[in-house]
């Protein structure tokens, strides 16, 4: 993977380097939009995916990585790594920074007061850091985490985001329960914690089971509505009510 | 009526949000705000991801009200990026309203 590479540290232990090829993505350092740009060029081929999971594993990967390059603040961008495991033939995707967290971020427009509340607000569709406005800014809808916990939550995988001193986790839905999607995070099947030791800036992993990866179409559908419903009831909330007297 | 090319600016995976902001900025609004009409082609476009169909529409919508997508067509979009586009085009009608 290139941990002590990464980290610049010296490691003289020998060791066989595998070849990367269809088997993982070394620890990549991503700092820009055009790095991004490139690094997902080159992943699909390295991961030998068929186009269907091609896209979805690129989705993921391009929307967690431009959430570190808009938001993070972060000097050294995002690391993002992956490996295949053969056995769950699943996709593994870790990527983190060292930027200001989720807390910070997302308080610049919705009130959050500790670090899980940031991050329960940061997984419902149309909640942006940048604007408290509907419809997110020109640039950012406040949709990227929520899209990306959905699809997890369709194909009954692992989703895990931890920032702060908080940590949230999706857990996998039982074959043969009806995967349904939820606004609120809180109500998918989850754990959390509070109270761990503190990251400062954000870690996201997500493993992707590819024999089970629904058509992204399908979980569009799925995705549309949810959303479409998340939206009004915030509309609703902030309509004036009728004064009776 | 001027045509953009999703591929020619994005690529076949239309996920680069700067490149979007380039094209509303200086390929739709200047038209749609001459009295152009615009046709957005994902013609060889695989995918595109809700941030850059956000980054490339939301504002042009928000600007010129729901108003505009009757002078915005989307050429050869495949069924998910229709859906997309579907996404973007309902939440942004639904939140059209003061901050």
């Amino acid at each position: 993977m290139g941990l002590f590479r990464t980290l610049k540290i010296p490691f003289d232990t020998p060791f066989v380097e595998h070849e990367p090829a269809g088997r993982f993505i070394p620890i990549t350092q991503i700092r820009n939009s055009d790095e991004l740009s490139s690094f997902i060029t080159d992943m699909v081929p390295l991961l030998h995916l068929e186009p269907e999971q091609a896209r979805t594993i690129g989705y993921i990967v391009s929307e967690l990585a431009r959430n570190v390059i808009e938001h993070a603040e972060s000097e050294h961008g995002a690391f993002l790594c992956a490996q295949y495991y053969k056995k769950s033939n699943s996709i593994r995707i870790g990527i983190a920074d060292t930027g200001v967290g989720i807390k910070a971020t997302i308080t610049r427009s919705h009130p959050a007061r500790t670090d899980l509340e940031a991050i329960r607000l940061a997984l419902r569709p149309g909640i942006t850091g940048t604007t408290s406005r509907e419809g997110g800014t020109e640039q950012n809808a406040g949709a990227g985490l929520f899209f990306i916990k959905s699809i997890a939550s369709i194909n009954r995988d692992f989703f895990v985001i931890y920032s702060g001193g908080a940590l949230y986790k999706l857990l996998k839905k039982p074959a043969g329960s009806s995967p349904r999607l939820h606004a609120d995070p809180f109500l998918d099947r989850h754990s959390r914690e509070e109270d761990l030791p503190a990251w400062r800036g954000t870690v996201v992993g997500a493993d992707i089971t590819l024999d089970r990866t629904a058509e992204f179409s399908a979980l569009l559908d799925a995705i549309a509505s949810t959303y479409k419903a998340a939206v009004r009831e915030r509309v609703k909330a902030r309509h004036k009510r009728p004064r009776f007297i | 009526m001027k045509t953009i090319s999703i591929f020619d600016r994005a690529g076949a995976f239309a996920e680069n949000k700067d490149t979007a902001k380039d094209i509303r900025v200086n390929g739709i609004l200047p038209a749609l705000n001459a009295g152009e009409d615009i046709v957005l082609d994902f013609e060889k476009v695989d995918a595109a991801t809700q941030s850059f169909i956000h980054a490339l529409i939301s504002d042009v919508i928000r600007k010129l009200g729901s108003a505009a997508l009757d002078r915005m067509s989307f050429k050869s979009c495949d069924p998910t990026i229709k859906k997309i586009i579907g996404i973007v085009v309902d939440y942004m009608q639904e939140g059209l309203g003061p901050e």
